[in-house]
């Protein structure tokens, strides 16, 4: 760009004289106005932005929740309670932010799940997927460590077996539990810089999803067909189509997101979160949140506890890889009628998986688990690789438009790609 | 198809989903549904049954366990007035202190106190109690699997222990606590008190009566927050079908 005032197109006086020494306008404008957006979203296509909304909902109600909780192991129970009982409206906020994280991975998971069915993570798309990986992690973390602050019992014992995992680390191991715990057991240091890694993550997050969607913004929307737009006649302008498009989606999750706010606030939570920590007291069944739940059962289906924990740290770490381990040129699953299937079903092994995590790790369950890990990591590791070079996709449409109109009728005028009309 | 895996997906999750608190170790019955006033979509407290639990409680439960976290001041929200919860308090005896002196003393409560714990820590207690801990009770029906069924239906679960069973010792055989054995002795019996109101003071009733005002005590704000979310429900209620037809209206004359 050369260097000297912005060439703004605006004619408000005050948003010309910002815009020509820092195009913000311009940027907003080209980014969120304009921008040629790919025709044929479903409503799947609505999960990033709620996913945003739901982090900025996180940041706002956590911020205010840190004014009023107290990270010490004495203080930290009891100042939850008097959030919940004599903050003004502190109950809301704090269920909010409580069941936001269960949202946050609701919305996030599907977000994933989308990208998985639709090939989103393929070539030129690769960043922009390891990128989401990333947040994906960065969540992770950052929900383990919230869920520690409470100082329930399912916080100190879960900070307890999740930290323990790196003790399995061979030579180093327990030095560097020693060094994350700040002591020899999981105990106010802990606590204290967990509340700062709390409060210090989601600006992170939101760092990387500037990132992530910045890649979105160079590489274009991938699309339920899977083909890049070849003209204007496939696209729409993001502004008015997808701003409305996704104002409904996020009615939808905002009244779901109520629902279990004002009348399921516990609904998602284990009960056991509402007894003081209590070092001396293993609760019966450590469980974490259901969001960890697959991963843990995936950790408890090894025998061995480094394997366990390599297991499942690969199980998200080959995510990133996965642009090149699935090198099928077709991205929709709709035109993959082998691998289609062959998702869908590691889609249910997912939830079966979740559900073996909820399970003591026992009897049958340790089987169904060991079957479901094996399947997990074969759908990545082995059957897309196998299906890029021995699966015949079915014929993919010649475009976008031509696949909407169904079989390439006349163009409507309205239907090329220009801005409405502003009133 | 997609909208056929969806469903599936929906109801996958609905499974994965709730057996998540599972069971903690030892057998016990699961407590049947209590039916209580506040348990219900749009339940509120019943009143009368909270200030009858309030007496159950000060006059049975508080011998053993506290309620730290509830101010006296709070009970105006069962319907007690300004003078009867400041005779409540005053009842009370609550550390203060230190004084000029620099002594700590003891003075009548004050509605904004909140209600002494009967033991000074948990050593104390397990030594008062044959080596087990009372625990508070603010937010016991938060604290455990089936919240208000569980602490209903254990409190009217004492019975003898069934043949060959073996029941250690200073234990109770109680069907539905984890593993059937809880040191906690059976503490209510009909007619061991006398409600104000007239009620008569059965086992069910009492056992109802303070299990309504202990999920009082766990969540007070319920019957705001249950009034808040209906407002806000029908909000976006409303404003979902108003921005679904702005939708359908811009997407009019694209086909897509």
């Amino acid at each position: 760009m050369a260097i000297g005032l912005h060439d703004s197109p605006f004619k408000n006086p005050v948003i010309r004289w910002v815009d020509r020494r820092l195009p913000i306008f311009t940027m907003l404008q080209k980014e969120y106005g304009t921008f040629p957006t790919p025709r044929n979203f479903n409503y799947f296509w609505n999960f990033g932005a709620l996913a945003m909304v739901n982090l900025a909902i996180m940041i706002a109600t956590g911020i205010v929740l840190a004014m009023h909780y107290t990270p010490h192991v004495g203080h930290a129970f009891d100042s939850v309670e008097r959030i919940m009982r004599d903050v003004n409206f502190g109950w809301l906020i704090r269920y909010m932010h409580m069941n936001g994280a269960h949202m946050f991975f609701i919305v996030v998971y599907i977000h994933i799940w989308r990208g998985l069915y639709y090939g989103s993570y393929k070539e030129p798309r690769e960043l922009l997927w390891i990128l989401g990986v990333v947040i994906f992690i960065l969540m992770m973390a950052t929900a383990f460590m919230g869920y520690v602050l409470p100082w329930g019992q399912m916080s100190f014992w879960g900070a307890t077996v999740i930290t323990n995992l790196f003790s399995a680390i061979p030579l180093v191991g327990d030095s560097i539990v020693t060094w994350l715990w700040g002591g020899f057991s999981v105990d106010n240091p802990t606590l204290s810089r967990f509340f700062s890694l709390h409060y210090l993550l989601p600006f992170v997050i939101t760092g990387v999803v500037f990132l992530h969607v910045a890649a979105l913004h160079i590489t274009g929307s991938n699309n339920p067909l899977g083909i890049e737009p070849k003209g204007p006649q496939d696209t729409l302008p993001f502004h008015p189509y997808y701003t409305v498009k996704d104002s409904v989606g996020l009615v939808v999750y905002g009244i779901v997101f109520a629902m279990l706010v004002f009348f399921f606030p516990l609904s998602l939570g284990h009960s056991d979160n509402y007894i003081p920590a209590n070092p001396l007291v293993t609760p019966a069944h450590i469980v974490p949140e259901w969001y960890f739940l697959a991963f843990y059962a995936i950790l408890r289906a090894v025998p061995d506890k480094l394997g366990g924990v390599v297991l499942m740290f690969g199980a998200i770490l080959v995510l990133f890889v996965l642009p090149w381990l699935d090198r099928s040129p077709v991205r929709s699953m709709r035109f993959r009628p082998i691998a289609k299937w062959a998702f869908l079903l590691w889609t249910a092994n997912f939830f079966v998986l979740i559900y073996a995590g909820s399970q003591p790790a026992e009897g049958v369950w340790v089987l169904i688990a060991r079957i479901t890990t094996a399947y997990y990591f074969a759908y990545f590791l082995v059957i897309l690789p196998l299906l890029a070079r021995l699966e015949r996709p079915l014929p993919l449409p010649e475009s976008i438009s031509k696949a909407v109109l169904r079989g390439g009728g006349p163009l409507p005028a309205a239907a090329a790609a220009k801005p409405m009309e502003k009133p | 198809m997609l909208r056929r895996s969806i469903t599936a997906i929906a109801l996958a999750v609905g499974v994965a989903i709730a057996p998540q608190a599972a069971r903690a170790a030892g057998e016990y019955d699961t407590p049947p549904p209590a039916n209580l006033s506040f348990q219900g979509f749009f339940g509120t407290f019943d009143r009368a049954a909270a200030q009858r639990g309030l007496q159950v409680y000060r006059q049975v439960c508080a011998n053993c366990h506290g309620l730290r976290l509830v101010a006296f001041r709070n009970l105006r929200a069962l319907g007690l007035t300004e003078e009867q919860v400041a005779a409540i308090a005053a009842e009370y005896q609550i550390v203060d202190g230190p004084n000029d002196e620099g002594q700590m003393f003891e003075r009548p409560g004050r509605a904004s106190d909140r209600f002494p714990s009967p033991f000074p820590n948990e050593r104390a207690a397990r030594a008062a109690n044959n080596g087990a801990y009372p625990p508070d009770l603010s937010v016991m029906t938060k604290a455990r699997h089936y919240g208000a069924n569980y602490i209903r239906a254990l409190l009217t679960g004492f019975q003898d222990p069934p043949e060959g069973v073996e029941i250690g010792e200073g234990m109770h055989y109680n069907r539905y606590f984890p593993g059937r054995q809880i040191a906690m002795a059976n503490v209510l019996f009909d007619d061991m008190m006398e409600f104000a109101d007239g009620t008569p003071a059965t086992v069910e009733q009492m056992a109802r009566d303070v299990t309504t005002f202990l999920a009082w005590a766990a969540e007070p704000e319920m019957e705001q927050r249950r009034q808040m979310g209906i407002r806000v429900v029908l909000f976006l209620l409303i404003l979902g079908g108003l921005t679904y037809a702005m939708k359908r209206r811009v997407w009019a004359d694209v086909k897509h």
